[in-house]
């Protein structure tokens, strides 16, 4: 049944689209999109781990129900903001950079600084 | 909601995902990337409130969706909004890897049990069956989540709130300097 793993399918693809990105572009601002595209890649593993089938949401709902575990979603909570914060800390190191170069591509700043070593 | 209805609305909304990644991945406006993203991030709350994880979902839409999305914004207006192709030497090696890795975890993904399946080790480890037995009897508040986040996992939540703090700071050390910077320029 192709269903069965396609939720692991599209973490793969999601993960795969996410580290080409940061690995092939040079653009600063770029590669911190990779980076939380991958981040909510892994977001969306540990959340469909937890996913019963007919279950709900995890929410005392009487006897007899069936809860998706609480447990993922509370790992993730706390990965969002995390992520969050390290996006901040990025783009933050993308304005010092660009003040410093004058560029937020990553070849055009490393010619620069080589240009400068090579006069020293 | 139907198992079928519930799969077809699975599938659908994860291919709006692939594809909506795809469009970020090749556009070089990068206001146009940033608004994707902002999509992006209300997909994938979408999809959390499709697998059961409401809290995830509004904590995404606010922060990924809203919060996020101003940060690239306000990044755009210190720097610039415009994507200089890239030298191509890195493209290959770089979809090498990205292939090979996406590769190894497909192999690896045989191995998964079924998406849904309630005899996992997710689901069956003692720990589960404990948080979601004794919540109501020991802490008393309805929504499991917020009694794990804030009472049983308490140490991890203390710890989300150091590295936040930390990244303020950072934030503010590496932004107040500069503008201190352009401040003595201009005098």
């Amino acid at each position: 049944m192709i269903l069965a793993h396609y939720n692991y399918w599209v973490v793969v693809l999601l993960m795969m689209i996410g580290l080409y990105t940061v690995m092939a572009h040079g653009n600063l601002v770029k590669k911190l999109l990779g980076l939380s595209m991958f981040q909510t890649s892994v977001f969306l593993m540990f959340i469909s781990l937890g996913k019963i089938e007919g279950g709900t949401a995890p929410i005392l709902a009487g006897e007899g129900a069936v809860y998706s575990n609480p447990l993922p979603h509370v790992l993730i909570l706390t990965a969002i903001v995390v992520g969050v914060a390290t996006t901040a800390v990025g783009l933050a190191l993308v304005v010092r950079i660009h003040e410093a170069y004058h560029t937020i591509e990553e070849h055009e700043a490393v010619k620069q600084e080589q240009r400068e070593s090579g006069q020293a | 909601m139907s198992a079928l209805a519930f799969d077809a609305l699975n599938v659908f909304l994860l291919a709006c995902l692939v594809v909506t990644g795809l469009a970020i991945a090749r556009l070089r406006g990068l206001f146009a990337v940033a608004m994707l993203s902002g999509i992006y991030s209300l997909l994938s709350a979408s999809v959390f409130v499709l697998l059961d994880a409401v809290d995830v979902a509004f904590t995404e839409a606010a922060v990924g969706a809203g919060m996020t999305t101003v940060l690239f914004l306000a990044t755009f207006g210190l720097t610039r909004s415009r994507e200089h192709a890239a030298p191509h030497q890195k493209r290959v090696p770089a979809l090498l890897v990205a292939v090979a890795c996406g590769g190894v975890l497909l192999v690896a993904l045989s191995d998964m049990p079924p998406f849904g399946a309630a005899d996992t080790p997710v689901q069956t480890d003692p720990i589960t069956e404990r948080y979601v037995e004794t919540t109501h009897e020991e802490v008393g508040i309805p929504n499991m989540v917020t009694t794990l986040l804030a009472s049983y996992r308490g140490f991890d939540t203390l710890g989300e709130v150091v590295v936040v703090f930390t990244a303020g700071i950072a934030v503010l050390m590496l932004l107040g300097r500069c503008s201190r910077e352009r401040a003595e320029d201009e005098s």
